[in-house]
């Protein structure tokens, strides 16, 4: 008998993907603008790390929150019992509110509608424990963040059938392809229950238009049981036209709120983890008008509550609206800058980016640079970033994306500095390229993919620490 | 139905545990709770294991140790990283606190790696996370009665898991036999069940009761000749506040022969340090490849970093975590004998008890009938008639009628004296009248409807009070 589970011995987990080695090979050597200026920069990270002032300002202005307190009195006993898997009501409350706040106040939300959970990474994990078994599938957009394979199928039983989208059409999701994912999941026998989309996009940073959520509403209108799952975890991101149209905007233009049939089927995850960079405090939820869903969610929820007294401290500033009003303005000019010296910085180097609004990254297409259109050529390049240009980035085939050459760069996890010397290494790199391939000396670039094969020899042996930063 | 196809057959089944009758004692505490001087006559709150006897150690710690906490100006400038930092590993130092609070709990007699602790949402998900790790759906584990309601759920619930039933009983004090392991064992493998481990309560709930040494001597003996695992449940590991001491499975690993590729210990800082708000989960395995996959499960219940930074410093304070550890005994010796004496003065015995948040409380001669229905009956008079919910003994999978768990570290010396004189009242009720106290008033409360449907509990601020527990939803209440 296996003395384990199936799923302790699987690698469903997808951990061994290259997305993850990416990590181990920063580990070992990270960058330090000081301590290791010749290391590796780390640009894999979907954080957000340009507003921490504004939160510190905060606190400095706020001194009871911290220390278990309210009103100058002490309410560690209070906190330190709270264990209720609805949540704290003033910190759904002021979820809500900041999520109706981040959606221009085009949509509102009810806190007895939300179900809090440990970051999105549990949210989307329990959505499909309520949505769908073994023998199910969801369809997903193509590419998408690495991560899903993990949340969405590994413990689940639930699998995940691709949406191919292409860079012809800049990525966007056609009806065709809905139609092909959908089929290509009877072939396989499996039963989809839904689609999941990330909007705005991880790896792609930009939002999806209204033609693309019509069309998604349209097809699981037309499909019986069919739900539609909308992580919008970036939609605080959003620094540029166009602006964020959440699905919640579109069900409430098309439907009447007695329209139970497609309210039941359409359900938004959120996180604090990226719009206000507090991935560490594990704030997730999944907000339903499906009753079930929410009875079941919360009942689940039990396996990775929020800490309460990361949900007491953070409904006290959520609550402070004036406080969140100016942050998510801020947030978003200093992500525009910051998405503009990346943009900028790589077209120094002859590189194009897919022209993005939100999130984190961009999707840089570097596809020029390969020696061959396949995803082996994609690889060696990657390695050579790694390696050579001593960048970690996000391969595209780690996001399962159709076309290969294409690259999540991440711009906001770092100083502008960091990212400036990012830049200027990619520009050697990529002048080096152009001129040895017009020298036609290849010498150099065999030995060192020899070595580089060895490498990832070495890296797919699994006894070495493998470390999962948890991010998109 | 038109839902069962919308959603998942665990969405919609009712193995997540709350449709339970029991939760009727939940309902009538949260429709009259009990406050001493606004509602003296309500129900008193005794099936929630919850440890409150030593907030006053922490608050004051907390007033001297500013920097503990990452929004202080003296903690700020760790703000950042803190917030920052959602590595599955854990913060280093407070696996570090962890693996030595669990050793200074088990008297220094064993030591943790800090590279084996795993972060869970708390016990409830180090229990499903472990089950995920060793398990498959239909395969089973083996459990002894009475045992926490909730691993039905914890267990279970997603996972797919059985639970296999090892009954124990009162003719031992519900000591594990081997013969009861062994006829458990025999039955599930004559159904074609596949048992893939054991998992114990050790200090157990609902019996407040640590295993000896040779009982778990025989449980590792047995799991190495059936090659299934053990998991230990130690979260009430600090409870223990007299003699017998606690042996904790690590201790027995270090005197016996064993395959430790197949324990496992699960722990949490909920009971012992009376922090459940917090969600510390914790999975400890002497197995590498659990480690290694569990430590990916973690993913979906880190410990928020606010937290794990607090607990860190907390726990690193040596001087404090000895004196909490000593002081939490004590006030948990006291609060236990200060109930039992008080039981005994209308004889009505406990289980004798050296650890845990509750007592294991003997009203078999109170039973109308000697049956599971004589019980639930007996227990609707005691929560509408004696306004105390206490736990049936039937929820815990007990396999003889007539026990309760009554829990006493949840509130404070006024309101037990208040619990025991009701108690003494009633009991003296039964026995001088030598038949049941009429109950014209329950009856008309209509008692077979057992359906409860909770779908808005909130949390009201406002009922909270130093006195009074808080309100909480059913299942988390379950514990």
């Amino acid at each position: 008998m296996r003395l384990l589970s199936t799923k302790a011995t699987c690698n469903s987990h997808g951990q061994d993907s290259s997305y993850f080695l990416g990590w181990q090979e920063y580990e070992k050597n990270p960058y330090d603008e000081i301590l290791n200026p010749k290391g590796i920069i780390q640009m894999g990270l979907a954080e957000n790390q340009l507003s921490f002032d504004l939160l510190e300002s905060w606190l400095a202005k706020n001194p009871d929150v911290s220390g278990f307190k309210r009103d100058g009195k002490s309410i560690l006993r209070e906190l330190a019992l709270f264990q209720d898997y609805h949540g704290l009501s003033s910190f759904k409350e002021a979820m809500v509110d900041f999520m109706a706040e981040i959606r221009g106040n085009r949509v509102t939300f009810d806190p007895d509608h939300m179900v809090l959970t440990a970051g999105s990474t549990s949210a989307n994990e329990t959505l499909m424990f309520c949505l769908a078994e073994k023998g199910d599938a969801f369809l997903l957009p193509t590419p998408y963040y690495p991560g899903f394979d993990r949340d969405l199928k590994w413990r689940t039983g639930v699998e995940i059938v691709p949406i191919h989208c292409s860079s012809d059409n800049n990525f966007q999701i056609t009806e065709s392809a809905l139609e092909q994912a959908y089929e290509e999941a009877q072939n396989l026998n499996l039963n989809v229950k839904g689609i999941l989309v990330t909007n705005p996009s991880n790896p792609l940073g930009t939002t999806l238009s209204l033609e693309e959520l019509n069309l998604l509403v349209d097809f699981i209108s037309g499909h019986k049981n069919m739900h539609l799952i909308s992580d919008e975890i970036y939609s605080g991101t959003v620094f540029n036209s166009p602006g964020f149209v959440s699905v919640m905007e579109v069900l409430n233009n098309r439907f009447s709120d007695a329209d139970e049939a497609i309210w039941d089927r359409v359900h938004v995850v959120y996180s604090l983890s990226k719009d206000l960079g507090l991935p560490g405090f594990r704030v997730g939820c999944i907000y339903s008008e499906n009753d079930t869903v929410v009875a079941a969610a919360t009942k689940m929820s039990s396996f990775g509550l929020v800490s309460s007294q990361t949900q007491y401290l953070l409904s006290a500033m959520l609550e402070d609206k004036k406080f969140t009003r100016k942050y998510l303005v801020e947030n978003q000019k200093r992500l525009r800058r910051r998405q503009k010296m990346l943009v900028s910085g790589l077209e120094k180097s002859g590189i194009k980016c897919l022209e993005s609004n939100a999130g984190l990254f961009c999707w840089v297409d570097m596809r020029h640079l390969l020696k061959s259109n396949t995803f082996e050529a994609e690889m060696d390049l990657w390695k050579r970033i790694v390696y050579d240009v001593k960048l970690n980035i996000s391969p595209g085939s780690s996001c399962h994306c159709s076309e290969p050459g294409w690259f999540r760069v991440c711009f906001a996890n770092m100083s502008e500095q960091t990212l400036k010397l990012a830049m200027k290494r990619l520009k050697s790199f990529v002048a080096e390229l152009s001129s040895s391939s017009d020298n036609g000396d290849n010498k150099a670039h065999q030995s060192k993919r020899k070595s580089l094969t060895k490498w990832v020899f070495r890296l797919s042996s699994r006894d070495h620490r493998q470390r999962d930063q948890e991010e998109r | 139905m038109g839902h069962q196809r919308l959603l998942s057959k665990i969405a919609t089944n009712d193995k997540h545990g709350e449709n339970s009758p029991y939760f009727d004692g939940w309902k009538a505490y949260d429709r009259n709770p009990f406050h001493p001087t606004k509602n003296p006559q309500g129900v008193i709150q005794m099936g929630l294991a919850e440890n409150q006897l030593c907030f006053d150690l922490i608050e004051e710690w907390i007033r001297n140790n500013s920097k503990a906490s990452i929004c202080t100006p003296e903690g700020v400038h760790l703000f950042r990283d803190i917030a920052n930092f959602q590595d599955y590993h854990g913060l280093p130092q407070f696996r570090k606190g962890v693996a030595n609070f669990m050793s200074k709990a088990r008297g220094g007699r064993v030591k943790y790696d800090p590279e084996r602790i795993l972060m869970s949402g708390g016990a409830t998900g180090a229990n499903e996370l472990i089950m995920f790790c060793l398990a498959d759906p239909a395969d089973a584990f083996m459990v002894p009665t009475p045992y926490y309601p909730a691993f039905v759920r914890d267990l279970g619930w997603r996972t797919g898991v059985q639970l296999i039933p090892v009954h124990c009983d009162s003719s031992n004090n519900f000591k594990i036999t081997r013969e009861a392991l062994e006829e458990a064992y025999r039955e599930a493998k004559q159904n074609n069940i596949n048992v893939k481990g054991l998992i114990i309560t050790n200090p157990s709930n609902p019996l407040g009761t640590t295993l000896d040494k040779e009982t778990l001597k025989s449980l590792v003996r047995f799991i190495n000749e059936k090659n299934i695992h053990l998991v230990c449940d130690e979260i009430y590991a600090a409870t223990a506040f007299t003699t017998p001491r606690f042996v904790s499975i690590s201790e027995v690993m270090l005197e016996m022969e064993c395959k430790k590729e197949l324990i496992h210990i699960i722990y949490s800082l909920s009971k012992d340090m009376g922090l459940p708000g917090f969600r510390v989960g914790i999975v400890y395995s002497y197995n590498d490849d659990v480690v290694s996959c569990g430590r990916k499960m973690s993913s979906f219940g880190l410990v928020s970093s606010q937290t794990q930074h607090f607990l860190a410093s907390l726990l690193s304070d040596e001087d404090f975590i000895d004196r909490y550890l000593e002081i939490s005994k004590r006030r948990l010796a006291k609060r236990h004998s200060f109930f039992t004496k008080g039981l005994e003065t209308v004889n009505i015995a406990c289980l004798p008890s050296n650890s845990g948040l509750f007592c294991w409380m003997n009203l078999r001669r109170l039973l109308k009938e000697k049956t599971f229905e004589g019980e639930m009956k007996l227990w609707r008079v005691i929560i509408n008639e004696v306004k105390l919910n206490v736990s049936p003994g039937s929820s815990f999978n007990c396999s003889e009628p007539g026990w309760f768990r009554v829990c006493f570290a949840n509130m404070d010396d006024e309101t037990v004296e208040v619990a025991l004189k009701r108690i003494r009242a009633f009991v003296g009720r039964e026995t001088n009248n030598g038949k049941r106290v009429e109950l014209k008033r329950w009856k008309s409360i209509n008692t077979n409807k057992l359906r409860l449907s909770f779908n808005s509990r909130r949390f009201d601020e406002n009922v909270m009070s130093p006195h009074s527990p808080m309100p909480h939803s059913p299942l988390v209440r379950a514990t």
